[in-house]
């Protein structure tokens, strides 16, 4: 293999930041024509070494290459030179113009300053026609669906004659038919000579679609392997450093007395003049998780936002623990025993520019425990968060005092979890707990949330992603359209008769 | 595990540190463009009779000559301090109102309310002078309370609601103490409202304060307590800020107003009391500055926002948003103002110091570069001293 089959090469790059080696002696080669995964846990120093590829971080050690020759990227400006194109995970896409617009931005085909679309437009035809991404190309970005944008970032990629492609998880924000159709396309780019280099801690993803996988550790190199010759089970491990339990260990649910009773639960739309959510009853009892399923946007989100407090409902009763809280405020729920892991965790969960320990006590402050006359006792609080990130193992740069926003998402999240679970809720309420996370995380936190429930108190889980439907639910309700329109036992229904229900095929009367 | 412990500190000084040297180096690129600004104007007399009384300012004397060789001119420094006490009171109330994620550009409206209530419950009450810095303080808040109710309840934008209300308190002040000529503290024959001194003596803020007289010191007429008020008030903004629960609060809600809710916290209540707290500091700012007996209320010549409210933002800048910082960015710039009037007229006009403040202010934008290139210094240096402790 002579080393022009490199088209980039990462050489023993190294990174630091401070108190934390982001990337430690890392080399990551990636051929031309492949699907090279790059696997890893949050944390693990992916983000990392894509940005050090992208121009936006400087090594202090090793070297990138390109078709064998050294190159220098000094900024994201150089590594579009080098046809090297990014999807990012949020996509970066102007809302209110059109799709080919966006394609064109930064790029624009002109004659003396006039906008020559027409010659764009047929480009941009041909090379969708040619991968087979199907766009609108008049649409707006804002009307359009996410998987649509996803392929108008493709596109605009492609339109740069980008020969290297990164996908930062690119399958986080799409539902399963998007998934297969995105997976569809890489391996057409592949096909027609194009390289990729796709980030994901989704294993079955990457055994379907790399063909080879490159893992880190805790910002270590561990190796790269075939796809072809390798399991979950073996990519798993490599990537968390130990044996993972993909089944959730748990016993039968005891239910006991009911603690959350919604009954006709109706909230109005902010978007249009139907309600989000309609006539929704149902009780959760204690010891049990009850899990709401459905496809996104059917309703869930208004639905823990009314019951949360976050916004108002129009109709209807919630019963905590036999006292009304239908219109009580968000710290009187939270008062009588509501714990919430939100699903948003940037835009609820923590305040980014706060400390780590400054968001442990965000629900808590105000109790005597941490502030007497007013003024917080800040050595309470540092107490109180060093026992937390301990014993839920919150990794950080800092300790105690690291900014939030400088932790990875699933330590943000962990953070969050340890907060909420650690206020000794009656019903706690996770909504997507474990949304972008790796395997590890995952597990921990599921192993969390059932021993919330061995403890006696009443789970409500709302999730998108059916296994963990499936794994860890005592009862599924799943909702359509903001109305429930079954009630399953996980144990005798199958993924397949879920599906049906979620997309609105059949009923039941309840 | 110690060394753990202990860098996160040593990164937080650092911080401090390094805001301080950005300020210090904002203020020196400043000064030399203004220098090259006064060399273009008229590069004979730039340094002697342009430059050098702007730097020396309060410590110059123009009339004595053989004064002047002795240092100081202690009543054109009780000037610089008369004025810096407005400023920093500006200063922390925008410093305030920007840590709770609000722009309160109102300040200067804010403070002339502040202004009528203070001289009104001197002119006509005749209350003693704490009861008049009272009323001055309520009187701000009140005109900072508006905006903040507008932000929480309808959610229009604080700036455009405070630019506005800035214009209808200076409006309203000014009809209501003139009242066609005849308004209760207006005083026909010098056009101004009475002074003060004349009508209320104990109305003004003292001088003396544990034994000591300010004036037999300064000279200067309106010399008073009222810088120790200003920055007794920055302690106590300090505090709240950072160690009370309501800090906590108001800075939460700034920072991320949806996590905010999320936790249980009254967001709508946090952005008007924020408000409230802002106006009031330049109400208290104004009170501090009339009541001090020097000033006097123009209500026909008033057309213009007193300046010390927009003076505060970049009091505020300058400080890095700290309220210590604002302590002593406020006396900077009441420094440099002073300089500018020390300038030969006849070469250069006073408002070239504005330029030169102006020049700073601007470059304190850039301050957050100069952060990063400090650290980078303050860094690099620590590394090489460990490398060779090694």
């Amino acid at each position: 293999m002579t080393l022009a089959d490199y088209v980039i090469e990462m050489l023993n790059i190294t990174k630091e930041f401070p108190g934390i080696k982001a990337n430690d002696d890392i080399t990551l080669q990636l051929k031309r024509g492949e699907i090279h995964a790059l696997l890893g846990e949050n944390g693990a120093g992916k983000s990392t070494l894509m940005s050090v590829l992208f121009g936006l971080y400087q090594p202090e050690k090793g070297c990138i290459k390109k078709n064998g020759q050294v190159v220098e990227i000094k900024n994201p400006n150089d590594a579009n030179a080098l046809n090297i194109g990014m999807v990012h995970q949020h996509f970066k896409l102007v809302e209110c113009f059109s799709v080919l617009d966006n394609i064109i931005l930064g790029v624009e085909p002109n004659k003396l300053g006039f906008l020559q679309k027409k010659e764009a437009r047929e480009k941009v035809l041909r090379l969708s026609e040619q991968y087979g991404l199907k766009v609108d190309l008049d649409a707006l970005v804002e009307d359009i669906s996410v998987g649509m944008q996803q392929r108008t970032e493709i596109l605009k990629m492609l339109y740069r004659d980008n020969e290297i492609l990164i996908f930062d998880e690119p399958t986080a924000v799409l539902t399963p038919q998007e998934i297969d159709e995105l997976m569809q396309i890489m391996k057409n780019l592949a096909a027609e000579g194009k390289s990729i280099l796709f980030i994901s801690h989704k294993l079955a993803e990457i055994m379907a679609v790399a063909d080879r996988c490159t893992v880190l550790r805790k910002g270590k190199y561990i190796g790269t392997v075939e796809t072809k010759n390798t399991t979950v089970e073996e990519l798993s491990a490599m990537m968390v450093g130990r044996q993972v339990n993909f089944k959730v260990d748990k016993a039968p649910a005891q239910p006991g007395e009911v603690v959350l009773d919604v009954q006709h639960v109706t909230v109005p739309s902010k978007l249009h003049k139907n309600n989000a959510v309609k006539d929704v009853s149902f009780q959760v009892r204690r010891g049990e998780i009850v899990c709401l399923a459905g496809i996104e946007g059917n309703g869930q989100t208004q639905f823990i936002h009314a019951l949360t407090g976050l916004d108002a409902m129009s109709a209807g009763t919630i019963t905590l623990c036999g006292k009304d809280i239908s219109k009580a405020p968000i710290r009187q729920r939270s008062k009588d025993g509501m714990s919430h892991i939100p699903e948003d965790r940037h835009k609820h969960g923590l305040v980014l520019d706060f400390t780590l320990e400054q968001n442990m006590v965000l629900q808590r402050y105000w109790q005597p425990q941490f502030q007497k006359g007013g003024f917080i006792k800040f050595d309470a609080v540092r107490e109180y968060s060093d026992r937390l990130i301990e014993q839920y193992d919150v990794r950080s740069g800092q300790g105690s005092v690291t900014v939030a926003r400088s932790m990875s998402g699933g330590n943000q999240q962990k953070a969050i979890v340890a907060r909420e679970i650690d206020k000794d809720p009656e019903l706690l309420i996770a909504v997507q707990p474990t949304r972008g996370l790796d395997v590890g995380a995952i597990e921990y936190i599921h192993q969390q949330i059932v021993a919330v429930r061995d403890a006696g108190k009443a789970v409500l889980l709302v999730s998108l992603e059916l296994d963990e439907v499936m794994n860890l639910s005592d009862r599924i309700l799943v909702m359509y359209e903001g109305e429930i329109v079954g009630q399953f036992d996980p144990k005798t229904v199958t993924v397949e008769e879920l599906g049906l229900y979620m997309a609105g095929a059949k009923r039941m009367e309840l | 595990m110690k060394k753990k412990n202990q860098s996160p500190l040593l990164e937080r000084s650092m911080g401090g540190l390094t805001s301080v040297i950005a300020a210090l180096i904002c203020i020196v690129v400043g000064l030399v463009l203004g220098l090259l600004f006064l060399l273009i104007l008229d590069a004979q007399h730039a340094w002697k009779d342009g430059f050098v009384p702007i730097i020396q300012a309060g410590f110059r004397n123009v009339g004595n000559e053989t004064l002047a060789k002795v240092g100081m001119n202690w009543m054109t420094v009780g000037q610089e301090i008369v004025e810096a006490a407005p400023l920093i009171m500006c200063g922390l109330s925008v410093a305030f109102a920007f840590k709770t994620g609000l722009f309160n550009i109102g300040a200067a409206g804010q403070y002339t309310l502040g202004a009528f209530g203070g001289m009104y419950s001197a002119i006509i009450l005749h209350l003693p002078w704490w009861a008049c810095l009272l009323v001055a303080t309520l009187f701000g808040a009140l005109w900072g309370a508006i905006p903040g109710l507008f932000k929480a309840f309808l959610n229009i934008n604080e700036v455009i609601t405070s630019i506005m209300f800035n214009w209808i308190g200076l409006y309203a002040v000014n009809t209501i103490i003139y009242g066609r000529g005849s308004g209760a503290m207006f005083n026909l024959k010098k056009a101004e409202t009475y002074a003060i001194k004349e009508v209320s003596p104990q109305s003004v803020i003292p001088s003396k304060i544990f034994g000591w007289d300010m004036f037999q010191t300064f000279k200067y007429g309106s010399i008073s307590i009222a810088i120790f008020l200003a920055i007794l008030v920055a302690i106590v903004i300090l505090i709240v800020l950072n160690k009370t629960t309501f800090g906590y609060e108001l800075k939460a809600c700034g920072s991320n107003a949806q996590a905010a809710k999320y936790a249980g916290i009254n967001e709508k209540r946090s952005i008007v009391l924020s408000m409230v707290i802002a106006g009031a500091l330049a109400g208290f700012g104004a009170g501090l500055y009339y009541l001090a007996g020097g000033a006097q209320w123009n209500p026909q010549d008033s057309t213009v926002l007193p300046s010390a409210g927009f003076d505060g933002i970049s009091v505020a800048l300058l400080a890095s948003l700290n309220p210590i910082g604002c302590i002593f960015s406020g006396l900077f710039i009441s420094h440099l103002s002073t300089g500018g009037a020390q300038m030969t007229q006849v070469y250069f006009p006073g408002e070239i110091a504005d330029v030169v403040s102006g020049i700073i202010i601007y470059l304190c934008a850039f301050s957050s570069l100069f952060k990063g290139k400090v650290m980078g210094w303050l860094k690099g240096g620590k590394k090489a001293k460990e490398g060779q402790a090694q």
